[in-house]
Formats: C-alpha cells, structure tokens, sequence
C-alpha cells in the first residue's frame, strides 16, 4: 500500500512593492499615450490640409494634360503631409508627448501601406492609360487608412474615412469631367468640415 | 543529490525572499503616504488620460477607459468630490454633454503620485 502525502498548494507570494510600482507607472505612461492618440489628430491642421488642396484643385483644373494634372497633386499630397506632421507634432508636444511614442505612429502604421498601394496601383493604371481610374482609387484608399487610423480616434476620425470612401466609389462611377471636382470636395470640403468639428471638440 | 540540491534552492528561495524583505521593510514606509484617491486603477487611468488632454467628455472617457457609465460615473464623482477633477455640463444641439478637465489640485496629486512609484522604484534598486 502506498503512502499518503500531504499535498499542500504552494502560495503564490504577491507582488512586491516595487513591482506594483512599476506596473504602476507603465499603466499611467500607456493611458496618456492612448489619449494622445485618441484626440491626436490636429483639427486645424486638417483644416490647412483643406484650403491647400482646393487652392490645388482649382490649379489642377486649368492643366492641359495629365501629367501636369497628376504633378499639381503630387505637390499636394507633400504639402499635405508635412502640414500633418508638423500639425500632430505640435498637438503631442501641446500634451507633453513625444511625437513617435503614440499618435504619430499609429497614423504612420494605419495610413501608410494604403498610401503605399496607391501609389503603386496609381503607377499600374498610368502605364495602362485607365487615368480617369485614379482620382476614385485616391479617395477610396485615403479613406481606408482614415478609416483604419480613426479606429484609435475620436468617433468623428472613422466617419470622415467613410465619407472619403463613398466620394471614392461616386468617382469610380462618375463622368471623368467631375473627378477633379469630387477631388476638391474630399480632399478640400472633407478636411475643411471635419477639422473644424475636432479642433472646436477636441482642443486644436 | 537530489536533496543537496533541493536545499541549494531553498536556500537561493530564502536569500532572495529575505533580500526583496529588506526592499520591501525600506519602501513600505512609504506606503502609508499613497495618495488613496488616485491609486484605484480606474480613478488613475481617468486622471492619466485627462493629464494628456485639456478636457475630455464623459463618452470620450468611457470609451479611453473601456468601461460601463456606471462604473465611470462612480469614480469619478470621487475624483470630483476630491477636487481632482472639475466637471461641467451642457448642451450640444438638444444632447447633455459632460466634460471633464483636470483641476490644478488634481495635476499636482498625479505629480506627486508618479514622484512616488519613482521613490518606491529607487529605493528597491539601492537596497
């Protein structure tokens, strides 16, 4: 017959003083980047964005050819960028964040591979002569990356992609005639409306 | 063999426990000073997130913080009632709107809060 042994359970000892600490300060650094992330998005900045690209879409409209066309807004689309840079940027600093600890990589991280195969599909339909393609193929994918980034946002960020998307798809479908046009109400209207309603919500 | 080493361990177990004890003893002291208000996990967390921002609304919190608007409510009315948090409401078209903002009083106890860990953390690492 076997003996019996007493099975007594070891007791998890519980964290040290120091330990909690840690987890502690951790816990708060975490939150305040999530909240830097969530209102990061600079309204006015956006607003910037807006009046650059209608000043754009109305030079746009006088180009000749295509090629103008598209470098008119290429130049743009610099433009734009650095304005949100340096505009997101300012509001992280404004919350004694760092730019690269929370909201700039997030919107780097959501934006940049829609940005990426837009490019690259932009360059596919030039070389196919489909032109007429690329202002819907912009908007739907700016508005997927909107979309995607504005999931660590304020509600207002993802609905903006969304209104970005759906001038994508009236692109698609729309006489070649108003595609710059639909370009000046997204990246011109959108931006302008939207940033007003975060930077009066949201503090800038 | 296997009991020699079995003592090794409990040795290496004991000298360890003594030693985070000494950390421990040196750091407790400090304990007693926490700041009880903003040391529950929720009620850091709402005074984090407004640390960042200059105000934020109640469904703006509860969305932060993941939370249910009971459970927001009830800390932070003990945040307000501290006076670590001001609170106004208003309205936005026909919409109640509650804003929450960080008081001076609340931005100095989570200064003094994180001086704190830091002490706690310092202390463990000269012992």
């Amino acid at each position: 017959m076997g003996s019996i042994h007493l099975v007594v359970p070891q007791k998890e000892e519980p964290p040290a003083l120091h330990e909690r600490a840690m987890d502690n300060l951790k816990y708060i650094r975490e939150t305040m980047e999530r909240a830097t992330a969530f209102t990061g998005i600079s309204g006015w900045g956006q607003v910037a964005i807006g009046f650059t690209a209608l000043v754009s879409a109305s030079i746009s409209a006088q180009q000749k050819t295509f090629k103008a066309w598209l470098a008119v807004w290429m130049a743009e689309a610099l433009i734009a960028l650095l304005i949100a840079g340096w505009s997101i940027d300012r509001k992280a600093r404004a919350a004694k964040m760092p730019l690269l600890s929370g909201p700039g990589r997030k919107v780097a991280f959501s934006l940049s591979p829609p940005i990426f195969a837009g490019a690259i599909v932009t360059i596919v339909l030039y070389r196919a002569g489909l032109t007429n393609e690329i202002p819907g193929l912009w908007l739907l994918l700016y508005g997927t990356g909107v979309v995607t980034g504005g999931m660590f946002s304020v509600s207002v960020v993802p609905i903006m992609g969304l209104c970005f998307m759906a001038l994508g798809a009236v692109a698609f479908f729309a006489p070649a005639e108003y595609a710059n046009w639909l370009m000046a109400a997204g990246f011109g209207g959108l931006h302008i409306v939207f940033g007003v309603i975060i930077a009066r919500r949201y503090g800038g | 063999m296997a009991r020699q080493s079995a003592l090794k361990d409990s040795t290496q177990k004991k000298s360890a426990t003594t030693l985070r004890d000494v950390g421990d003893a040196k750091a407790k002291h400090l304990a007693p000073n926490l700041d009880r208000l903003i040391h529950e996990r929720m009620r850091l967390g709402i005074v984090s997130a407004l640390a960042a921002n200059e105000s934020l609304t109640f469904n703006d919190l509860k969305s932060l913080m993941n939370t249910t608007d009971g459970n927001l409510s009830v800390h932070a009315r003990k945040l307000e009632d501290g006076g670590y948090i001001a609170c106004t409401k208003s309205f936005e078209g026909r919409l109640p709107k509650t804003e929450y903002k960080l008081t001076l009083a609340g931005r100095r106890a989570l200064e003094n809060y994180l001086s704190h860990m830091e002490t706690l953390i310092h202390q463990m690492r000269n012992s």
